[in-house]
């Protein structure tokens, strides 16, 4: 029997040459990263435990941004851990503010992960550098700690769902609502365990910054990993970042997998999750009317140049209704200085937009746009669990840059392609 | 073993209610206990008592790789979570900390709020007092007992490491 892309990444970096599903391995990691939140109560762990060095401070990403610039005291105190932590252990790759971007944006950005890299990271969104054709996957503190110490952990080796993606996106379509389509699918927990195999002659439709969205999405599944095929767009991606040799896995022939999904992008529309779950997916025009109070624009999701670029077009010569707060936070310093290069900045200040520095800010109901009791807000983050982006009183949708930018124009959910029919 | 009164919960508990977000900046385990499950029940954290019990349906613990959610549970005093099935990062984040969770369909769908149950961690063996009922949880592989045993991943670790360089 043959292995799935992940499975084969796996077993290289076990140093075996085959495994199957179940099987229980030890793999060696390319890269342990873990940011504000997570990374001081593995730190706390990783000194309890009596650890005194890490296996490698180059292999290890320390990224300052989910509470940042920081929101209180106690997040400073947070911040002061973390930044001690990197300088006791002199890790190169700490991420500050000034300098610090969303990590799932940034991991990629500064050629952090890499084709067949074996990635850990302590932030569940971890699972993004799949569109790389990387295994990568979101744990918890003590894993990081661990994988900080070791340079390597423990691994289940999962079975795959195979998603076939046929045709092309058309306008107004993206990646999120590809995931999003797929996660109303199959469930929130239709992937548990497994991995999510991206595959078929739509991917080539793909940009990297939706393939981006989709691997990021793919916890909201369950799932274990998501991941790429590499192709020329993947390798235009990292030619210029990643600078140390890496390796290109495919799926063999007769890999097994357990179940297939076809998605057929000439048809997909527009899609939203309504509260409380991911999964609880409608097409735009099923949701099409209901109000909002405000829209966030960003994330480690949808906070790319290009999801910007998507918001900024159905921006461009509008205005925010008068009843809604648009926050729009590119997720990295070079994105927000592309944004600002391109022209897009001035598009979203003019349309009475908040632009922020990046941080994750509102998508956890950090900071940047808490919300009070009977609230709503259209976002382009990855989770609108009960209560997850302020009061528990409170709702969040999931939509698409385009989606959220039409919604704010608009007061209310809207498809993009009608207002931009409708004018 | 442990025995104790039930907090029944239903199908995919996220992290978010577990131990909200905008606590998390405060990660000791008695600050994140004062929060645990507050978004969906904010009497747990003021009635939960040592030994009680959480039940969960299935994908328990699903959202953030916040540890803090085990952590909270655990510091909360509850000795376990039984549920149909768990997250896998959750999975992960409870056995990494030495907190037990058992996986139990037949469980989490028998057992009602306010039940006394019992659980044998070593045998997998739950008794629901209240109805008489008793289940069998899923057992672990030799390699998961192992980290349990020692109490959790780093305990585990550290004592290979130790044992290499000795």
């Amino acid at each position: 029997m043959g292995m799935t892309m992940t499975q084969k990444i796996l077993a290289a970096h076990a140093g075996l040459d085959h495994v199957k599903t179940g099987d229980l391995i030890e793999a060696k990691l390319d890269l342990v990263m873990g940011n504000d939140i997570t990374t001081p109560v593995a730190i706390t762990q990783f000194d309890k435990t009596g650890f005194t060095r890490v296996f490698d401070p180059e292999k290890i990403a320390i990224i300052l941004d989910h509470y940042t610039p920081c929101k209180d005291i106690k997040s400073a105190q947070l911040c002061c851990q973390a930044r001690e932590f990197a300088h006791r252990f002199h890790i190169s790759h700490l991420y500050d503010v000034g300098n610090v971007g969303i990590e799932h944006a940034l991991v990629p950005e500064k050629g952090l992960a890499a084709p067949g890299d074996m990635i850990i990271g302590a932030d569940s969104h971890t699972c993004t550098y799949g569109a790389l054709g990387a295994f990568s996957t979101g744990v918890g503190s003590t894993d990081m700690a661990a994988g900080m110490a070791m340079g390597e952990n423990w691994f289940k080796v999962p079975s795959a769902i195979q998603v076939v993606l046929k045709g092309s996106l058309q306008p107004y379509v993206s990646g999120k609502d590809v995931i999003l389509h797929l996660i109303g699918l199959i469930g929130v927990d239709g992937a548990l365990y497994q991995s999510l195999e991206f595959t078929g002659e739509g991917v080539s439709s793909l940009s990297m910054d939706d393939r981006f969205t989709v691997a990021n999405m793919a916890i909201e599944a369950g799932a274990k990993n998501g991941i790429f095929p590499v192709d020329e767009k993947t390798l235009d991606y990292i030619r210029d970042r990643v600078q140390r040799p890496y390796t290109v896995y495919e799926a063999d022939p007769d890999a097994e997998y357990t179940r297939q999904v076809i998605i057929d992008l000439d048809t997909l529309e527009p899609t939203v999750s309504m509260p409380h779950l991911p999964s609880n997916t409608k097409t735009i025009g099923e949701a099409a009317g209901l109000p909002i109070q405000q829209a966030v624009i960003g994330s480690c999701t949808n906070g790319r140049i290009s999801d910007l670029r998507a918001a900024a077009e159905i921006l461009k010569g509008r205005r925010v209704a008068e009843n809604v707060r648009c926050i729009v936070i590119p997720a990295t310093q070079s994105i927000y200085l592309q944004a600002i290069h391109e022209g897009l900045v001035d598009i979203f200040v003019n349309a009475g937009c908040a632009v922020s520095t990046p941080t994750c800010g509102p998508c956890l109901g950090g900071h940047m746009g808490v919300m009070w009791e009977g609230e709503r807000a259209v976002t382009t983050t990855n989770r609108n669990f009960v209560g997850r982006m302020g009061h528990v009183g409170s709702e969040v949708v999931l939509a698409s840059p385009a989606v959220a930018a039409a919604s704010a124009v608009a007061g209310c959910l809207t498809d993009p392609v009608t207002l931009m029919k409708g004018e | 073993m442990a025995k104790g009164t039930v907090f029944k919960y239903g199908d995919n508990v996220d992290t978010d209610v577990i131990i909200p977000a905008r606590y998390l900046n405060a990660p000791s385990p008695e600050e994140l206990a004062k929060h645990c499950m507050e978004d969906i029940d904010a009497a747990y954290a003021v009635s939960v008592k040592p030994g009680d019990i959480v039940v969960g349906g299935w994908n328990f613990g699903c959202g953030s790789s916040r540890e803090h959610a085990p952590i909270a549970i655990q510091a909360s005093g509850a000795a376990c979570v039984i549920a149909a099935s768990f997250a896998r990062i959750f999975y992960r984040n409870a056995i990494n900390i030495g907190f037990p969770i058992l996986e139990c369909p037949e469980a989490a769908q028998a057992i009602s709020n306010g039940d006394t149950v019992s659980v044998d961690f070593a045998s997998g063996r739950i008794v629901d007092e209240t109805t008489g009922q008793t289940f069998q949880a899923n057992g672990f592989p030799p390699f998961i007992e192992e980290i349990i045993a020692h109490g959790g991943l780093l305990k585990y670790l550290k004592a290979r490491q130790d044992g290499r360089e000795a």
